[in-house]
């Protein structure tokens, strides 16, 4: 795909990268990326893949913008409050960068519409806020061959993983299973340091753009832990389980399932976790 | 000298804010026996009734999955580290 002069003037400063130039560039205009959530990870992660030139982004989210969740989606502002989120973060990538296609789905991504949802990209960056969504996606991923950027965040602590489908460990390789409902405390309930969610939202759209362009070492059988109360990164290296249910040696997951959790803003009561039980994954 | 258990945010509250334990023991279900007698409460949310790892949850010593060494009985000697790390959902 040709670059106009004012897209070589945009992306001018990375162009001059000798590991992206023109070729790169055009490399990202005809490459897609579908975005689950436009919450706290999608919010970052759109942006930069729309500022760096990503040539069509996915947006999917069913929810609508609260004054609650300003504080960490920076794609919405206090006007979008009660818009659909999905609407909201088109017109800001849209303003941002009119050179780029941006399709939005407003839904929950489920077990009857992933297939149909995935199918049109070329990468998933998964910043939804639910397990039930997370392992949906990644089963999704592996069953349709997609490079997966895992990420999640609450509280101040943050993962990444980049998981590349049969090569490299999944989601379901490192975490068998979901935890059951309750018992790990969500963004509502623990609470979310808007910059934690910021800086892990920023590495899954950096994953996303490495893996486009080629580049580097992806972050792959490797989990990065962003411990944001020390500002620590660690990582734990991960591996792909043989006895993985969607991606092993003898799978037992060939179509995508429903598992049964709880979202993360859907003003559920929290007085479940507050009794915190014995299966709690939480001290109070 | 003792083996180095990190404790992830959510179950600091349960060992006064601490994320880093000094814990004795020869293995792994040792030293989360030791865990839960200076932190009561604490085993339980990475055990099950049955005293198995919960399966969100997974322990790394010296940086290795315990899932891929010999799980709960995986050995631990002085000055190893311990990692605990649950799955987070957040987004």
């Amino acid at each position: 795909m040709p670059l106009s002069n004012a897209e070589i003037l945009r992306y001018s400063r990375q162009l001059i990268l000798p590991e992206v130039g023109v070729s790169g560039q055009r490399r990202l205009k005809a490459s897609s990326v579908l975005l689950i959530g436009a919450g706290g990870l999608g919010s970052p992660a759109a942006l930069y893949l729309a500022a760096a030139g990503v040539g069509r982004i996915g947006l999917v989210d069913p929810e609508v913008v609260a004054l609650s969740n300003l504080h960490r989606q920076i794609l919405h502002a206090t006007a979008d409050v009660g818009r659909p989120k999905t609407q909201s973060a088109k017109d800001r990538i849209a303003s941002l960068n009119p050179e780029i296609a941006v399709e939005v789905v407003q839904a929950h991504v489920a077990a009857d519409n992933a297939r149909q949802l995935l199918l049109p990209y070329e990468l998933i960056l998964d910043g939804s806020d639910n397990f039930q969504t997370r392992y949906l996606v990644n089963d999704a991923c592996v069953l349709l061959g997609k490079p997966l950027v895992h990420g999640a965040a609450v509280h101040a602590r943050g993962h990444v993983l980049t998981i590349l489908p049969r090569q490299t460990a999944c989601f379901r390789c490192v975490f068998p299973e979901p935890p059951q409902p309750d018992a790990i405390p969500n963004c509502q309930e623990a609470g979310v340091l808007g910059t934690a969610v910021g800086v892990i939202g920023s590495l899954m759209a950096h994953e996303a753009l490495k893996v486009l362009l080629g580049l580097g070492a992806p972050l792959t059988n490797r989990l990065l832990v962003f411990d944001g109360m020390t500002s620590r990164f660690r990582e734990v290296p991960v591996r792909r389980d043989p006895g993985c249910a969607v991606c092993g040696e003898t799978p037992t997951l060939h179509e995508l399932v429903a598992v049964d959790d709880v979202r993360c803003e859907t003003g559920r009561s929290a007085q479940a976790l507050a009794k915190g039980g014995p299966g709690t994954f939480d001290g109070r | 000298m003792a083996v180095t258990v990190r404790i992830p945010t959510p179950l600091q509250r349960l060992t006064n804010g601490q994320g880093e334990i000094q814990c004795d023991g020869k293995t792994v279900t040792e030293l989360l026996t030791d865990l839960e007698r200076r932190y009561p409460g604490v085993k339980e949310r990475i055990c099950d009734e049955s005293g198995k790892l919960r399966r969100f949850v997974n322990i790394f010593v010296n940086e290795e999955d315990i899932r891929f060494m010999q799980g709960d009985q995986t050995a631990v000697k002085d000055g190893d580290e311990v990692s605990i790390i649950p799955a987070i959902a957040g987004g």
